[in-house]
Parts: C-alpha cells; sequence; structure tokens
C-alpha cells in the first residue's frame, strides 16, 4: 500500500467516525469535551454554527452519528451523542446572544425562501450575515415547518422549537408567514437574485383500497392529523385507533392518538418488525407505551357497516428469499385477518408536490416528481432557483436540511457574487499537538468503563394523559457529564512520524486494542488479513507509513483504536504523537 | 501518565484452547521507561504462554532485582509469583521446583543479577539442569543505577555517559552451554518472529532452558556507541536458524518439504522444526554451537536463534530421582510409611 496522505483532509475527517457521518460534519468530540468541561455555552455555540438547531435536534435528530459511533464498535453501545446535544441547549446561559453581527448595511442581494423549515432557515442564518436581504414566505402562522406541523409536543416542546426559529428570525429575516406561495413565477418576477425552495415533502401518501371514501370520516392522512392535533383541529381520537406505516410519523401518530383518549392503539405494517423504517428508539417508546405492532399484514381493505368503519381487513405476508439473494414480501396464503377499529391513520410514506411551480418556468423536474438538481450546489435547471431539503431529493431528515440549507448558502452566495459554483471554499482544518508534559496530555486520555446512560422520563401514566407534556427529562448536568466521559475523543489522532521510530515495538506492547502492527508491506487486501488481529472492515482505513529501516511499515487500523494515547506515552522517540484535528465544514463566505 | 491500561480489547480477539483471551495473560501496566526492550520481551512471554494455551495458575514466575525483575509483575497477573533479593532468583527457583515439579517456572533475570551479583547462583543451576527457563534480558548496564557498564558490556562499548567499557564481556550463552544447560538461545527483544518460538522451545525442553535476550536500555545504552542498541544489534544480528515451534497436539498438521527443515523432537512429543537445515544439524551439538559462537563473534556479528538443545536432557529430578508429586500433596502415610516399609528399606541392604 502506499503511505497513508495525512495531509488530505478527509483522512483524518473519517476517523472522527460520528463528524464523518454527520450530514452537517457537526464537531461532536469538542463539544462533547466541552460538556465534559462544563462550559455549555461554548458547546451550544459549535453546535449551533454547525447545525443550527442544536434543542431540536437534541430531541429529535434522526442520529446517524450514533451507530457510527467509535465506542459501539468497542462495546454495546454508543455515546449518547444526540441527547448530549441536548445538554447543551438546555444548560447554555439563556442570556447569552449567540447570533453573529448581522451588518446594517445591506450588500443589495435579495434572496427569497420558499417555506420556513429547518433548510430555508439555515440558508437565512447563513447569508444574513453577509449582508443578503432575506424574503422569507410561508403558509403557517410560525417558521419551524414540518418540525412544527409533524413531531408533537411530547417529543419537542414548543418552547424550545420556537426559541430556535426566534434566534433567526430575530436576525432580520423579513417573514412572511401565513403567505403560500401559489406562484413561483411571480416570485421569479419580483427580481430575485436567487430564489431558495425549502418547501419539504408535503404530501402523505393515501390507500386507495375499497371502502376508502365510504369510512373517509374515520380515516386520516397521518400528517394532516398531527397537523390537526397541534392547530387543535383535533382533539380527541375514537376509543381503537389502526396506525398504518412503520416510518417515525406512524410512532408519532400511534402515540399521540394514545393521549387523545384511544383505549387501543394498534401499528400495523407490512413488513417484518425487522424492517421498520422508525429508528429503533422511537419503536421503543411506542412499545413502552403499551402500544402493540402487528407486523406482515397487508392492508386489503376498509371494512364499513351501516355507513361507518367497523375495521380493516389484512392478508398475512412471509419474506421470501428470492434467488440471487433478493428478498419479497408475498402473501402467505392464509385467509384475511380482520381487525376491528373506529379510526385509521395512515402512514405509509410522503411524496413531493410543487404545485406552485409552473412548466413555462423551465425547472426540469425528474421522473418521480423530484426538480433536476446538481447534487453538489443544488442549483435548478433555472440558475437562480436551488432546492434543500425534503423538497431536493425526497423525504430524509432535519440534519440532512440543515446540510442543504448550509450547501445551498455557499451557493447562493458564489452564484450572486458571479463566481464559479463549483470551486467551493475548503473545510478549515487544523491539527494541533496535546502534548502538555510528560506523558500527559491536553484532553482526559483516560477511557471510562461506564455503559450508556440512560436518559430519564417522565412518569408514563402522567405523561399519557397529557400530549403537551416532554416524556424525556435530558440529563442532569452530572449524569451528561458521566456520558460525556464516554467518548473516545476520536478526533485526538495518533500521528505517526515513520523517520525517527526505533521499532521498539513499544506501541505495538501497548497498545489494548491490538491497533498497531509493523508488517512488510503489501496489497491492501491481503495487509489486511496479515495484521495482528485482522482488519476486517473496509470502511475503516488503515494507517500505512513510509518503509522504515528494517523494510517493514508501520500499519495502523483504525477500527477500534481508543485514542487512549498509550502508543504515544510509550514511545520513547516521540514519533506517536496526540494531535487534535479539527475540521470545520465550509459555510458561505465571511 | 496513565497508570491504568483500558480495559478494552479488539473485540475480534479470539481465545485460545484453553478458553483463555490474550488479556488473562497480561499483568500491570508497566512503570519501566518507554521504550525499554523488557516490555518488549515480556509481551513475547505473554504471546507465547498464550498461544500455547499454558493455564496461568499452573505457572510460578521468579526474579531477582533489576529493571529485568521488575516484569514479573507485568506479565501473567494471574500467577504464582516470588521477587527473590539479588541475583537469588535461581536459589528460589531450584526450591520451588524441589517442591512441585508440576509448575512452569519462569525465571527472569537481568544481565546484572545474572551475570554479575547471581553468577554463583547461576552457574549451579546450569550445573544441575534444573528445569526452569531462565530469560535473562541482557541490556550491558545497570539501568536501574543509571546505566553503569554490567558484565556483559563488549569492550569498547559506550554508553550514554560516553566512557568506551575496558573490560572484557562474559557471553552468557556460551557459559550456558559450557556449564550444562541443555537448552540455550539468544534472541532480540525487537524481533518477536524469532522471540516468541525460541520462548515455546523453552518451554516444551525438560531442563535448564537459557534465553539470553538482548533488550536495548533506551534510556542509558542506546546510543551510538553502545553495542546493545537497537540500531546496532538490527545491523549485526545473525540469525542460525529460523524454526516454528509445534506443540505436540498440532504435530501432524505440519507438512515441511524434505531437506528444508530439520525436527528435534523435544521431551514432550513437542517438535523444533529447523529451516536451515545445514545449521540446523549442528544444533544438537554441543561443541558446534560453542564454535559458530566463536566464528561470528570474530566476524563482529551476534549469533542469535537456537544454538543448542539437547532432547535427551535429564533434570534435576531425575538425576536425584526425586518423588513424582508436589510436596504439598504427601500426606503422613507417604512420608512415614510404617515399620514394615523400613524393614523392607533395611532388608535391601542386608
Amino acid at each position: 500500500m502506499k503511505p497513508t496522505d495525512i495531509n488530505d483532509p478527509e483522512y483524518f475527517h473519517k476517523v472522527i467516525d460520528c463528524q464523518y457521518a454527520c450530514p452537517a460534519h457537526t464537531p461532536v468530540p469538542e463539544y462533547i469535551r466541552l460538556i465534559s468541561a462544563g462550559k455549555y455555552d461554548e458547546a451550544f455555540r459549535i453546535n449551533w454554527i454547525s447545525n443550527v438547531f442544536p434543542g431540536i435536534l437534541g430531541r429529535i435528530c434522526d442520529r446517524p452519528c450514533e451507530p457510527a459511533c467509535r465506542r459501539g464498535r468497542v462495546e454495546e453501545n454508543p455515546v449518547a451523542i444526540c441527547r448530549l446535544k441536548r445538554v447543551a441547549a438546555d444548560y447554555k446561559n439563556p442570556e447569552v446572544d449567540f447570533r453573529p453581527p448581522v451588518p446594517a448595511e445591506k450588500n443589495g442581494k435579495r434572496v427569497a425562501l420558499i417555506g420556513g423549515g429547518p433548510a430555508s432557515l439555515t440558508v437565512a442564518r447563513d447569508l444574513l450575515p453577509l449582508g443578503y436581504s432575506v424574503d422569507l414566505f410561508d403558509n403557517q402562522a410560525k417558521a419551524g415547518g414540518f418540525v412544527r406541523t409533524q413531531v408533537p409536543s411530547f417529543r419537542l416542546p414548543e418552547k424550545v422549537l420556537d426559541e430556535e426559529v426566534e434566534r433567526i428570525i430575530s436576525m432580520g429575516v423579513n417573514a412572511h408567514f401565513n403567505h403560500r406561495v401559489e406562484s413561483l413565477k411571480a416570485v421569479v418576477e419580483q427580481g430575485y437574485d436567487a430564489i431558495f425552495v425549502g418547501t419539504g415533502a408535503p404530501r402523505g401518501r393515501d390507500l386507495p383500497l375499497p371502502g376508502r371514501s365510504e369510512g373517509g370520516a374515520s380515516i386520516y392522512i397521518g400528517i394532516e392529523w398531527l397537523a390537526g392535533v397541534l392547530y387543535r383541529h383535533i382533539t380527541r381520537s375514537g376509543p381503537r385507533v389502526l396506525v398504518l406505516g412503520g416510518g417515525n410519523t406512524a410512532m408519532d401518530c400511534c402515540r399521540t392518538a394514545k393521549r387523545l383518549g384511544a383505549e387501543e392503539v394498534t401499528v400495523v405494517v407490512r413488513s417484518p418488525k425487522s424492517r421498520m423504517k422508525a429508528s429503533p428508539w422511537e419503536i421503543e417508546d411506542a412499545q413502552e407505551e403499551g402500544i402493540p405492532i402487528v407486523d406482515n399484514h397487508n392492508p386489503l381493505q376498509f371494512v364499513i357497516e351501516n355507513g361507518k368503519l367497523v375495521g380493516m381487513t389484512f392478508e398475512k405476508m412471509t419474506l421470501r428469499q428470492e434467488e440471487g439473494g433478493k428478498e419479497r414480501l408475498v402473501p402467505l396464503g392464509e385467509p384475511p385477518v380482520f381487525l376491528p377499529c373506529d379510526e385509521v391513520l395512515l402512514a405509509v410514506g410522503q411524496s413531493n408536490a410543487f404545485p406552485f411551480i409552473e412548466k413555462e418556468l423551465g425547472i426540469r423536474m425528474t421522473g418521480r416528481g423530484l426538480p433536476e438538481l446538481d447534487a453538489n450546489t443544488l442549483q435548478s435547471s433555472l440558475p437562480q432557483v436551488f432546492f434543500g431539503g425534503d423538497a431536493a431529493f425526497g423525504p430524509k431528515n432535519v440534519i440532512t436540511a440543515v446540510a442543504h440549507g448550509h450547501q445551498a448558502a455557499i451557493s447562493i452566495d458564489l452564484f450572486c457574487r458571479g463566481l464559479d459554483l463549483h470551486q467551493r471554499p475548503a473545510p478549515h482544518t487544523n491539527l494541533v499537538s496535546q502534548k502538555m508534559g510528560m506523558q500527559e496530555w491536553i484532553y482526559d486520555s483516560r477511557v471510562s468503563v461506564d455503559r450508556r446512560y440512560k436518559v430519564p422520563t417522565v412518569d408514563r401514566t402522567k405523561s399519557l394523559r397529557d400530549r403537551l407534556l416532554e416524556v424525556e427529562l435530558g440529563f442532569s448536568k452530572q449524569t451528561g457529564h458521566q456520558e460525556a466521559g464516554r467518548c473516545l475523543n476520536c478526533d485526538v489522532q495518533t500521528v505517526f512520524e515513520f523517520s525517527t521510530c526505533i521499532e521498539c515495538d513499544s506501541c505495538v506492547d501497548i497498545c489494548p486494542e491490538s491497533c498497531i502492527n509493523f508488517v512488510a508491506n503489501g496489497d491492501e487486501e491481503e495487509l489486511r488479513q496479515r495484521l495482528l488481529v485482522p482488519a476486517d472492515d473496509p470502511d475503516q482505513a488503515l494507517y500505512v507509513s513510509p518503509p522504515l529501516p528494517t523494510g517493514r511499515v508501520m500499519v495502523k487500523d483504525e477500527n477500534v483504536c481508543l485514542h487512549c494515547g498509550l502508543c504515544a506515552e510509550r514511545c520513547p522517540t516521540a514519533s506517536w504523537e496526540m494531535m487534535k484535528f479539527t475540521y470545520l465544514s465550509p459555510q458561505a463566505d465571511k | 501518565m496513565s497508570s491504568e491500561r483500558p480495559v478494552f480489547r479488539h473485540p475480534q480477539a479470539t481465545k485460545n484452547s484453553a478458553g483463555y483471551s490474550r488479556k488473562d495473560y497480561e499483568g500491570a501496566i508497566s512503570t519501566l521507561c518507554a521504550g525499554c526492550g523488557h516490555d518488549s520481551t515480556t509481551n513475547a512471554i505473554i504471546q507465547a504462554c498464550f498461544e500455547l494455551a499454558i493455564e496461568p495458575h499452573r505457572v510460578a514466575k521468579m526474579s531477582g532485582i533489576g529493571c529485568s525483575s521488575k516484569t514479573p509483575a507485568y506479565f501473567l497477573g494471574r500467577s504464582h509469583g516470588f521477587n527473590a533479593v539479588h541475583g537469588r532468583m535461581p536459589a528460589i527457583a531450584a526450591g520451588a521446583n524441589m517442591a512441585n515439579r508440576e509448575l512452569l517456572y519462569i525465571g527472569i533475570s537481568g544481565d546484572g543479577d545474572t551475570a554479575s551479583i547471581g553468577m554463583g547462583q547461576f552457574a549451579h543451576a546450569l550445573r544441575r539442569n534444573l528445569n526452569l527457563n531462565y530469560i535473562c534480558m541482557n541490556n550491558g548496564c545497570y539501568g536501574l543505577t543509571k546505566g553503569q557498564d554490567s558484565a556483559t558490556a563488549d569492550r569498547g562499548s559506550a554508553g550514554k555517559k560516553g566512557e568506551p567499557n575496558p573490560y572484557s564481556a562474559i557471553d552468557l550463552c556460551k557459559l550456558a552451554i559450557e556449564l550444562g544447560a541443555s537448552y540455550v538461545a539468544r534472541g532480540f527483544s525487537g524481533d518477536k518472529q524469532q522471540l516468541v518460538p525460541l520462548i515455546k522451545g523453552a518451554f516444551a525442553h525438560n531442563g535448564l532452558a537459557f534465553i539470553d535476550v538482548i533488550s536495548p536500555c533506551v534510556t542509558f545504552n542506546n546510543t551510538s556507541t553502545s553495542t546493545k542498541s537497537y540500531e546496532y544489534v538490527r545491523e549485526h544480528i545473525e540469525a542460525t536458524n529460523t524454526f516454528d515451534f509445534i506443540p505436540l497436539q498440532q504435530e501432524i498438521l505440519a507438512h515441511y518439504p524434505e531437506g528444508t527443515s530439520q525436527e528435534v523432537v523435544m521431551h514432550d512429543g513437542s517438535i523444533i522444526s529447523l529451516h536451515k537445515s545445514e545449521a540446523g544439524k549442528e544444533v544438537t551439538s554441543r561443541r558446534h554451537a560453542l564454535d559458530g559462537l566463536e566464528e561470528e563473534k570474530a566476524k563482529g556479528r551476534l549469533l542469535t536463534g537456537l544454538l543448542y538443545v539437547d532432547p535427551h536432557s535429564v533434570d534435576t529430578h531425575e538425576i536425584i530421582n526425586s518423588t513424582l508429586r508436589p510436596l504439598n500433596t504427601l500426606v503422613e502415610a507417604d512420608l512415614c510409611p510404617g515399620g514394615a516399609a523400613l524393614a523392607k528399606l533395611m532388608d535391601g541392604w542386608r
């Protein structure tokens, strides 16, 4: 293998599994260390700069960082990164103003944002400090988009949402609420320098089965029903409710129905439970609230008696292995199953809809009803129109919308300055030694043995009576500190200087995870098998040095390195050094 | 400084046939200098014990005084141990061995502990062919007292202080072969590929197995003028042979093309398979072993590898015909067999 190029910013970035997995590339270990030190304001600031909504995301993020967390490969559970983000938001000083200065004198460029969700708000946050004038249009009374209408208050209190939305609006967004954009052409004609479309995936999929229209009064589209609950158009649910679908919306629907007085709530999914799209922790929460999940049931029809919905019939399914390793869901051929109910909530998917975009504008659409976009710049075929969030590539999640917002802001800024959109700013990186003295480091190199701490919750019966009562209480400062201590500091890199190495083997001998090897070089695939413990995960990089005096090379498998610093402590020539790698994703140029 | 090693180990790390993971053979975290050769030697011992699936409670480790003699704290944390006074490891090991021949004895010593203060003890352990694995971590200096030249420092070699050593060096391997050791090898702490099989072979050997491990003192004797520095040893090393150690139970699985290897069957049925047959032929000959050492020394080279082995070695217990059972299992009836037994014994002398 060729020697590893550690000057490539992506090499060490990839070692920081959590940050690399995060669409917005939030510097996770850095803010966790700050929480550990009780510096909540600074931890919050890092989050706010990167992911814009720490309080919201600290509750409802899809957490791609956690499955990626190295700790999950070292022991059973990853660090509770998401809940630590909430710790930063909960304990920050409410007096501190985190907003950057916005110039009173504008740069003369006007940007329109359509939709007031997380993607649009991120664009506003990034562009306002640069002097842009930002107009935002949303059909709701407040900004927040689907985070506001779809996420129930027992998961995300309105107060938290309002605080984080207001922090951006108050930077000087010219907001037009209760204003549905009916025509993009009309917006274009107003001569904006750039337009950002962040209208989400607003259409809940229907299920056109027999009985759908007759039972219409008792059958709801999940996301519309959730919005109805928020705006108090819906205040009660029937005694027996069926929720169809296995995603996070289904979980929100069933738990909300339970809080609106339903006695029996059942979630029914077509495929096996293990294939459900909902996050495992949301499924867990629903089950803890006594909501059964019936899997492998494919809906056949709504059963109507005397003009009233009385239940649904389903056929039992099974997942069958087909030739070529493909799996297919097929009926078992058993007689249909009848499940009685008074109401049905449909949470079987969402799709995009752009009724306000006129054909003659020249914004090309794909066959799936999505805009044709440049994946890097988010620019549409009408140069001044950009897309982001769920509106860009279909339903994803909040953190992806934020990442789109940052990219779109960069594009819009480049576009307005007449620059090439593909010449994107580089990430800001830095590599700093952590040496403080003889075998002493600036960071806490001790590896905690604590297991993942559970977030305390309010009393179940109490929370089921009040849909506005937040279920999770969040970590205390003490527990937050302990959980933060579980972080392995993956951003503190083991940097190897081959020219001073005397090949004494001290690092090999001390490494608790047997990561370090001194071996003859070879092809990657073959080399991976020859290490002390075979490096079986090709997604985890090998750090390879140039040849050493004995002709061998140093090969470090990054996979389960604890970043404990013992290799550097035991190295007599300081050929190993612990260095903190900072990687800040580019944002619209300041 | 980290006073502890993290508890986590590689999730894909395997267990040996006795059901132990490598971690079960570890000890406390080392307090030796960073880069000390002794830590590598310690790890080679851990590796050998792990690979041979030795049960940790069937091992006793003995040592004297010195940096090297601290190391039994850093391996086999679940085994028996005794830290003797300076140079007296062989006496303690002999006593323990006489009391219980069923344990595996690992004696750890250094060049000061062996070649200076403990020379008398060393000589007699060799002479009696005590069933002991005598590992000498040899760095040519007294590291614990700031690096004075030891008795194994080569003439002309200079450590950190810069004064060349005016005296002639003791070659512990030559001495061991002369005085009756039945398994003699030399290794280098920086070459575990060679050292681990050497230790495994020693464990299988019945009788005194002596391994002289050149183990550089990174603090006081790793200078460009020293003959026991990492760099010097790497440049002047000459392996007699490379070999595989094949434990008894794996014997059937080993296949070597004819002519490329010579096999030495050990007392317990294990096999040492030498890859260089021309060198291998001499490995059971004392005279060839001594000649080889002398020849390479004349060339300025340091001969390593398995230097001499007597596969038919007879250890102290066999020489003195001692009881097969550990002394603590002998009950009164064994020790005082009664009048009938006495009469029988007396009859034998009539």
